[in-house]
């Protein structure tokens, strides 16, 4: 059995041998089960196993209580897991190992005001430097370039009371980008803020991704955050319900309603103007490109 | 509210703002201490002239430590009033039962009540002066020895930053709660104490829940971010002790001299 084994992997690396060496995976997660005390035998996650890519952005999607949260929570060693195991950037995740592992990965969490702990923005972003025991020369040049990056240096000597939600997301991004992790996990990071915050974050993580290639990992409710990613990926009960890029997963329409999601009001559009046996694209378009397309559509007919 | 705790902190460029927080605070402490050392009105005239050209320095206007003085007023008052009927020695200038207007009363009603008006004034003007959070860095600085007898100095310095960092925010929702509560009609600062005491309470709980969940969320944040307690972390923010606070110091000293000859 164990030589079957053996023959099997080389089957596999030969036959994908090359994908794997241009996609190297920086998370690997399998069969994790966790349930949250009082909850009547409830799992909150449920056998879940799923992979990541290095410089990959992955979108996770799924109602309330769908287990998005609880994933995001145990990549970083947050939660006592139940059983199943997780693999960081090759490091699995283990008691001695958990302090490593979170150095390598960013957390930006729902609400604003609840992950700022320094008395002001530069305070802020030094404080995962400090636990680090980064030298203060080299701190305080880490922190002016990621308080620049966010766009976030003329506020440096601000206290929090004093920003808004936006601007206090980007400071929590900022305090991640000094730790320059290899993974960025968004556990619904955009969920409180107003339209305008909300813009000005997703603006600042795109332009991030750009710059550094960070794995981004969004846990989100809101579609045009998902839309943003390479892969979205659907959990239903703890479980992966399915995945693919998002042009396949918003194409469902009413099965994601059923899940509880929503669809994009461009895709919604797309499906109704399919049905009048109008061709449109397959991807996926942010509203501004649907303008576009349908405004230059009628020139090419 | 808003001015109780926050509004004391004056945002200036004077030599005082710039003086290192630890020897403002010391140097406060010890000026209090000083103060009881003066026995004779040169020496509170010396003292005083002291505080006002302290108070010049800081170019703060008289106005906010005349408004310091004002709570303590009834306190300032009652203790002055007791100096002087219950002070015995000197001229009598009246007397009715056990209570007596002597010369020596009066004369030590004047000192208890320059005392209370040094001491606020000294105060005032260090919180004045100095933010918060530099106070608590100093607080930590300066109990640093305690880490022999195995005292959370850090732990203990960070829990105070994040409590002044949290004082707004929980401002904040005061407020929100108190709206709430408002438009299903409680009705606050109504009512003898008994019901205003009720009403308190439906502000208390959801505030009191609500300062649990986030708690909660930070020591997620603060762990996902690395922290492991006091150890082996570096510090951002330092203090720097520069001549000026060393002359401080030495200007204490002379005071003090100053003080014993007066006596």
């Amino acid at each position: 059995m164990c030589t079957d084994t053996i023959i099997n992997r080389h089957l596999f690396q030969g036959k994908y041998g090359l994908l794997n060496m241009d996609e190297q995976k920086i998370i690997q997660v399998e069969q994790l089960k966790y349930e949250y005390p009082q909850s009547d035998g409830h799992l909150a996650l449920n056998n879940l196993s799923v992979s990541i890519n290095a410089g990959e952005w992955v979108a996770i999607i799924g109602h309330n209580g769908s287990g998005k949260s609880t994933f995001a929570k145990s990549l970083n060693g947050l939660l006592d897991l139940q059983s199943g195991s997780v693999m960081i950037d090759d490091l699995p995740l283990a008691l001695d190992t958990v302090w490593s592992i979170r150095k390598k990965i960013g957390m930006v969490f729902q609400n604003p005001d609840n992950q700022f702990v320094g008395a002001t923005v530069e305070d802020d972003v030094a404080f995962g430097l400090e636990n680090q025991g980064v030298p203060r020369p080299e701190m305080i040049e880490r922190v002016q370039e990621a308080v620049k990056r966010v766009g976030m240096l003329d506020y440096l000597k601000r206290e929090p009371s004093r920003l808004s939600g936006g601007q206090k997301q980007r400071v929590a991004l900022a305090g991640i980008i000094a730790q320059q992790p290899e993974i960025l996990i968004l556990d619904e990071a955009t969920s409180m803020l107003d339209p305008k915050g909300r813009e000005e974050v997703l603006a600042t993580i795109h332009k991030l991704k750009q710059e550094t290639n960070m794995t981004v990992l969004s846990i989100t409710h809101d579609i045009d955050e998902a839309a943003s990613a390479d892969r979205i990926i659907i959990l239903d009960n703890g479980q992966v319900y399915d995945q693919g890029t998002p042009a396949d997963i918003f194409a469902y329409g009413q099965r994601l309603l059923d899940l509880g999601l929503d669809v994009p009001y461009p895709e919604k559009l797309k499906a109704a103007l399919n049905k009048l046996q109008i061709e449109m694209p397959t991807d996926y378009l942010t509203t501004e490109r649907m303008v576009d397309y349908l405004w230059t559509l009628h020139s090419k007919m | 509210m808003n001015k109780l705790i926050l509004g004391r902190y004056i945002p200036g460029d004077s030599i005082l703002h710039r003086m290192d927080p630890r020897a403002k605070l010391l140097a406060s402490f010890y000026y209090i201490g000083i103060i009881f050392l003066a026995r004779t009105w040169q020496a509170y005239a010396l003292l005083l002239v002291f505080t006002l050209v302290l108070i010049g320095i800081s170019k703060i206007k008289l106005d906010f430590f005349i408004k310091g003085v004002k709570p303590l007023l009834w306190l300032i008052l009652f203790t002055v009033l007791l100096q002087i009927f219950f002070t015995r020695g000197g001229h009598v200038y009246w007397q009715w039962g056990f209570l007596s207007l002597t010369q020596y009363g009066l004369i030590n009603g004047a000192y208890i009540f320059m005392r209370f008006v040094l001491i606020i004034f000294m105060s005032t003007l260090l919180t004045l002066t100095t933010p918060p959070l530099s106070l608590a860095d100093a607080i930590e600085s300066i109990l640093k020895p305690l880490k022999v007898v195995h005292f959370p100095v850090y732990e203990v310095a960070l829990m105070l930053s994040i409590a002044l960092r949290f004082v707004p925010t929980l401002m904040d929702e005061t407020t929100k709660i108190m709206d709430a509560q408002r438009a299903r009609g409680v009705d606050f600062g109504e009512g003898n104490l008994f019901q205003q005491m009720k009403a308190i309470v439906p502000i208390l709980i959801p505030l009191f829940v609500s300062s649990f969940n986030r708690a909660d969320d930070l020591a997620t944040a603060m762990e996902a971010r690395g922290y492991q307690g006091g150890e082996g972390r570096s510090k951002y923010r330092i203090l720097k002790w520069r001549t000026k606070d060393t002359v401080a110091f030495i200007l204490m000293g002379l005071l003090t001299i100053a003080l014993i000859f007066l006596r």
